[in-house]
């Protein structure tokens, strides 16, 4: 009955099927659903919509399915006047009005007339001057002229009409498809995971447990030992703006990847060549800025060190002082590199450049020779002979 | 059969009303996600309540295995037993220990069985309602089917096969209407005046994007408490809007140090802009 809802659901990405089918027919059989066109849409949703970040694709088709379709005119409650007034009373008043009735006698009091104002009017209002109703010139009322006037109708509510609901899309934020693409690099970055026990000892230790219980001559002695956890640590540093522009897909990926993998991971941005600052928002450079020096000194030799970078520029930008496109650097970006691949010894770059283009470039040449050939490029491939090395 | 509404202490959405019945109707799990602090473990009590029948809690942990689920065998007591010589070591059934879906399935009335927090673990939810216990050669088969309520973090990506048997919902969160009604369910009587205040400020703090953990419903809540309880005049609250100063007792809602500096570096930031 409802198969062309199904298959343009599957149309947009949201993965409903036959089983899901099945159950929105038979609760609709039960009755669930009632003869209500709002519950028809909740009941929809709650079976075919497994993901909150497909909901605002159901919305979108479920509007489009059923465009038409609408709740029988008349039968909107009439219990909003405490929402109203409120809004009226919040939106219209001057902070001295408010005090002075709250000297009279407080918010209620003033509800209380508002209240009374509401109650006058009688049935359907349009077009007049004083009461509430659409399209007035009394402040009250929705697409009134009164340049002051409050929007009642229009403002959201309680007791939305049927179609509104998803109208709305209220869920717009959730969509993302970004996730998915990065799941080959998690395979590829699993490899650098180095596992250490530490905390709360809640493992039988079987070997442990075997020995001691044989030099007790055979009673039990039970051993325990922490669980295992991913303790390498990684420090990215990523080149950012200029010919990296065109590769941003691809380190966007690696960071969600990267992000989901290592619970120890600090990131910081570069431009070209690390030279004696990093910073850690792009947008708001200036204020996030840090001194390479306090990045030495606050991770230890113990972290990885990633640099992701095309390495594409003048060579004058690594091996002279000044050579930085940007600012007057005092030491040269080979200085740096040097320092860092002392401190970090266990480091790598990973270029998103194709390698068969490598050699076209004499900076990607003076940059590998900076990091003992420890260059890989950012292919599942690369990121695989990286993890090896680093893991070493 | 019992239809669940909205109680006097919980307020539920209609989509939520219609997303539960479904899944009672249909006798599937109803998989809850949610912001934390929106009332999905709540929830399941709720829907006990509504439904009158009584409530197993089985919460996960990261170190949960789906078996602790139907029934565990305590084979280091019995070794420890037989190392005594203790005359129970003889019956095996003696050291299985009963799961919470096995007390769910054998329950002599239908029962909400609540699995919170699924994503913490790997857990392959049972399709059956039957399941084999091999150390004592027995099957255990549900007497009634239990209305299975399961909440996640998104902590992890579920299994489709897993999804595809459940009904889903999403509690979004409640806006300003909806969430003053929400405070009336749980403290009737308070101030209309101090209600007032408290919302414009905790939506204010909402507002800031760069907060860590945005307070939620239970840190509302919990907040409104700490203030009828200190007695707070609502001038209070608006004198120091979120804008300028720390909210009083703010320790109820921001739950971590490096809010607590967002917050007094905008503070300090909003003052020098005033003046």
């Amino acid at each position: 009955m409802f198969a062309p809802f199904i298959l343009a659901l599957r149309a947009a990405g949201v993965p409903a099927s036959i089983m899901e089918y099945l159950a929105l027919l038979r609760a609709m059989k039960e009755g669930v659903a009632g003869f209500s066109v709002d519950d028809f849409y909740h009941l929809c949703r709650a079976a075919l919509v497994k993901d909150e970040r497909h909901l605002d694709r159901f919305d979108r088709v479920f509007g489009e399915i059923f465009k038409g379709l609408d709740s029988p005119q008349g039968d909107a409650p009439r219990t909003l006047p405490e929402e109203w007034l409120r809004k009226i009373a919040e939106k219209t008043l001057t902070p001295e009005e408010m005090a002075a009735i709250e000297a009279m006698g407080g918010f209620d009091a003033l509800m209380e007339a508002l209240k009374k104002r509401l109650e006058e009017q009688k049935g359907r209002h349009q077009g007049g001057s004083k009461w509430i109703g659409t399209a007035g010139t009394s402040p009250f009322g929705a697409y009134g002229y009164n340049p002051e006037g409050v929007r009642i109708g229009q403002s959201e509510s309680r007791h939305r009409r049927a179609v509104k609901v998803w109208d709305q899309r209220t869920f717009k934020d959730l969509d993302e498809d970004e996730a998915l693409s990065s799941r080959n690099m998690k395979v590829a970055l699993r490899r650098l995971r180095r596992f250490a026990r530490t905390g709360a000892a809640t493992e039988l230790d079987l070997p442990g447990t075997i020995g001691a219980t044989a030099r007790n001559g055979g009673s039990l002695d039970l051993h325990m030992v922490p669980e295992r956890h991913n303790a390498v640590k990684v420090l990215l540093l990523m080149d950012i703006g200029g010919s990296m522009d065109d590769h941003i897909r691809i380190c966007q990926e690696l960071f969600t990847a990267a992000r989901s993998e290592f619970k120890h991971l600090e990131f910081w941005y570069f431009h070209n060549c690390p030279y004696e600052r990093v910073w850690r928002t792009n947008r708001r450079r200036r204020e996030t800025e840090r001194p390479m020096m306090e990045v030495l000194r606050t991770y230890g030799p113990d972290w990885r060190l990633v640099f992701v970078g095309d390495a594409t520029m003048s060579p004058y930008e690594i091996i002279q002082p000044g050579g930085s496109v940007e600012h007057w650097n005092e030491e040269a970006g080979q200085v740096w590199m040097a320092r860092l691949t002392r401190h970090f010894r266990k480091a790598a770059w990973l270029n998103p450049v194709d390698q068969s283009h490598w050699r076209y470039t004499q900076s990607i040449g003076v940059m590998e020779r900076l990091m003992e050939n420890r260059m890989y490029p950012l292919t599942l491939a690369g990121l695989e002979s990286m993890a090896r090395q680093l893991a070493r | 059969m019992a239809q669940f509404k909205g109680t006097e202490r919980y307020v539920a959405g209609r989509d939520l009303e219609v997303a539960v019945n479904a899944a009672v109707a249909l006798q599937r799990p109803l998989l809850v996600k949610g912001e934390p602090g929106t009332g999905k473990t709540v929830l399941a009590q709720e829907i006990a309540k509504a439904l009158g029948y009584p409530l197993i809690e089985w919460h996960i942990k990261s170190t949960t295995k789906a078996q602790q689920g139907l029934y565990e065998y305590d084979a280091v007591s019995r070794l420890r037993d037989g190392q005594l010589g203790d005359p129970r070591v003889h019956d095996i059934a003696n050291y299985i220990v009963r799961g919470k879906m096995w007390d769910a399935f054998e329950s002599e009335q239908p029962v909400v069985l609540l699995i919170d927090e699924i994503d913490k673990a790997d857990i392959e939810f049972p399709n059956d309602l039957q399941f084999f216990v091999y150390e004592t050669r027995k099957t255990v088969a549900a007497k009634h089917r239990p209305v299975v309520i399961i909440t996640s973090n998104n902590e992890k990506e579920l299994p489709d096969a897993f999804l595809r048997r459940c009904f889903f919902h999403y509690i979004r969160f409640p806006d300003r209407e909806t969430m003053e009604m929400i405070v009336k369910a749980h403290y009737p009587d308070i101030r209309q005046a101090l209600l007032r205040e408290a919302l414009n400020v905790f939506f204010e703090i909402r507002d800031v994007n760069e907060l860590k953990k945005k307070p939620a419903t239970s840190e509302l809540l919990d907040w409104l408490k700490l203030l009828t309880i200190e007695d707070m005049p609502p001038e209070a609250l608006r004198s120091s809007d979120a804008k300028t100063a720390l909210p009083p007792l703010y320790g109820a809602m921001l739950k971590n140090e490096q809010d607590v500096h967002l917050f007094e570096r905008l503070a300090f930031l909003a003052r020098r802009r005033g003046q």
